[in-house]
């Protein structure tokens, strides 16, 4: 007689450490092998998403800063947090490169559907004008009203102008690629990483269950993305709530602890995303359509 | 100078591994290692940096009429896979350098000596083709056999391959014969054939198509591939709402101060 033997799926692990089922079929695959590869960045990556996106908006404050004549001395720690914020990130980002010299051959060519060319360009548009703001700012100060006024404004605007897209667009680096838990998130992401909005969108994710979502909940960086959001919303709010009624020695030791929570929450944002794209990118269910990815 | 292609038939395919030897042979690729992947006969795994023909082995239990004529035999299903060169390809339209081009063939080819190994072509590619070399830096893959194309000789696999299951050849003709094969086979009483050829979805249609036997989900192949740059327009636009919002807050804040 013959028989059809029906395999049990199980899984194991291979020596790389990727997870295999014992069979090949519609309903599993192959092998359970993923059909993506995993994001190859390392953490100079996330870290530039942070630091870019922070000069970014330390840029945009100096800007408005100085069009309703706020603080000189805030516009001036502004215009250098843009300044050395527009050094760190491309040697952050020079450093992730296999072949560092060729970092120039991203000025070879502009392409408006690469998002990577699209941020080279504006990154480095944006640190040469907020390094010439910070410089010229600072001979501004000795001749207030001259000619250098004016290249400072000019420098300003194209730094704010140019920051305002650092700060957003790693988003849609990050969203239109082709791991799930990315693109399906596409059209929040950019929000997510423009500060401040973070702990609302950390809990639409937790509402949200399309299937690229599942790397987003599981494991580590699920709990990265739930911390982060405390850190970045309920904390800081708790935080400053508080100092409102302390004595106003305690006041100014709250607001730094808000501060500083919001910072580490947003630098956790953007690690979680990077770390989730590897999880995605392993799970073959959702490029493959398999029914486990409806779960 | 005709557009070529490759047609990968898993049904004449004996799994001998002849391609990936071949490819590796012509294109100087480095080993893999030893990393025993615990299933089937299959060591090599995915298509990797140094890896751009694969042999993927599909063992299917007893099933009468397939694989051998004796009723003790497994049924086998080979299918050597490749880069899927495709017409709107996500790595090609991703690389920030302009080192990824369409060559006069068709096919997607990366210059080794302008890629700077930024990895995004990695993460844009629908079909996890594309890797990067972590000891030079740089991203690798099939590269079509520009070299022999442009001296008129076929790729080293299809060169190699001792049963005609990849065929080479311009890209019409190609997937002329491909229907015809699929008819034949038909009529045959292989009635779980399937031509791979996603050429509704939004990559286009791809320069390496595949016959296989049964669901093609089954050799990892994914039904409706997309090429990223679909997602490009709600990205953008979601980047311009968080741009208008920080700047609103930014005024806000500011807009505050000054009244006090």
């Amino acid at each position: 007689m013959l028989r059809i033997e029906s395999k049990q799926i199980e899984s194991k692990q291979t020596e790389s450490g990727q997870k295999v089922t014992a069979g090949a079929s519609g309903q599993t695959g192959y092998y359970g092998m993923p059909v993506l590869k995993r994001p190859q960045w390392t953490v100079e990556v996330p870290l530039y998403f942070f630091v870019g996106g922070l000069s970014g908006a330390a840029s945009l404050i100096a800007a408005v800063g100085r069009m309703s004549s706020a603080d000189a001395q805030l516009i001036r720690h502004a215009r250098w947090m843009a300044a050395i914020g527009g050094i760190i990130s491309p040697a952050l980002l020079i450093a992730d490169l296999g072949v560092p010299s060729r970092f120039l051959n991203m000025l070879h060519v502009f392409k408006i559907q690469s998002p990577m060319s699209v941020g080279s360009w504006t990154l480095v548009a944006f640190s040469n004008s907020a390094a010439a703001t910070a410089v010229l700012g600072e001979f501004e100060k000795r001749r207030p009203n001259s000619a250098v006024s004016v290249l400072t404004d000019a420098s300003q605007i194209v730094s704010a102008l140019t920051g305002l897209v650092l700060s957003t667009y790693t988003g849609v680096l990050i969203g239109a690629t082709a791991i799930p838990a990315r693109n399906e998130h596409v059209s929040t992401l950019p929000i997510h990483f423009a500060a401040a909005l973070e702990t609302a969108m950390g809990a639409s994710i937790e509402l949200k269950s399309s299937p690229g979502t599942k790397a987003l909940r599981s494991s580590v960086s699920g709990w990265a993305m739930r911390a982060a959001g405390l850190l970045s919303g309920p904390l800081p709010l708790a935080l400053r709530l508080l100092s409102l009624r302390k004595s106003n020695t305690r006041e100014r030791g709250l607001r730094r602890a808000a501060a500083i929570s919001s910072v580490a929450g947003s630098l956790l944002t953007r690690w979680a995303w990077v770390h989730a794209g590897k999880v995605s990118a392993d799970d073959n269910s959702v490029p493959l359509r398999l029914r486990s990815s409806i779960e | 100078m005709s557009v070529t292609a490759f047609l990968t038939d898993s049904t004449l395919c004996i799994g001998c591994k002849a391609c990936e030897v071949a490819c590796k042979e012509w294109n100087q690729l480095p080993s893999d290692g030893f990393d025993w992947k615990g299933f089937s006969y299959d060591n090599t795994g995915q298509l990797g940096h140094s890896t751009w023909r694969h042999v993927k082995f599909v063992e299917g239990g007893v099933i009468p009429g397939q694989g051998g004529n004796s009723p003790e035999n497994f049924s086998w299903g080979f299918s050597s896979d490749v880069c899927k060169h495709c017409e709107n390809a996500g790595c090609l339209e991703a690389c920030p350098t302009g080192a990824i081009v369409r060559t006069e063939f068709g096919g997607v080819y990366i210059q080794p000596d302008v890629c700077n190994g930024c990895a995004y072509c990695v993460v844009t590619c629908p079909f996890g083709v594309v890797e990067r070399n972590r000891a030079d830096g740089r991203a690798f893959k099939c590269t079509f056999c520009y070299d022999r194309q442009k001296e008129g000789l076929q790729p080293a696999c299809a060169t190699a391959c001792p049963t005609e299951s990849i065929k080479f050849g311009e890209i019409g003709e190609l997937r002329q014969s491909a229907n015809q094969r699929l008819a034949k086979l038909q009529d045959d009483g292989f009635t779980d054939v399937h031509l791979y050829d996603p050429q509704e979805s939004s990559v286009g249609g791809i320069h390496a198509f595949f016959i296989v036997r049964g669901d093609p989900k089954t050799y990892n192949l994914p039904p409706q591939p997309e090429v990223p740059t679909t997602y490009l327009r709600k990205g953008w636009i979601s980047a311009g709402i968080a741009a208008g919002l920080m700047l609103a807050g930014t005024l806000f804040a500011f807009g505050k101060g000054s009244l006090r």
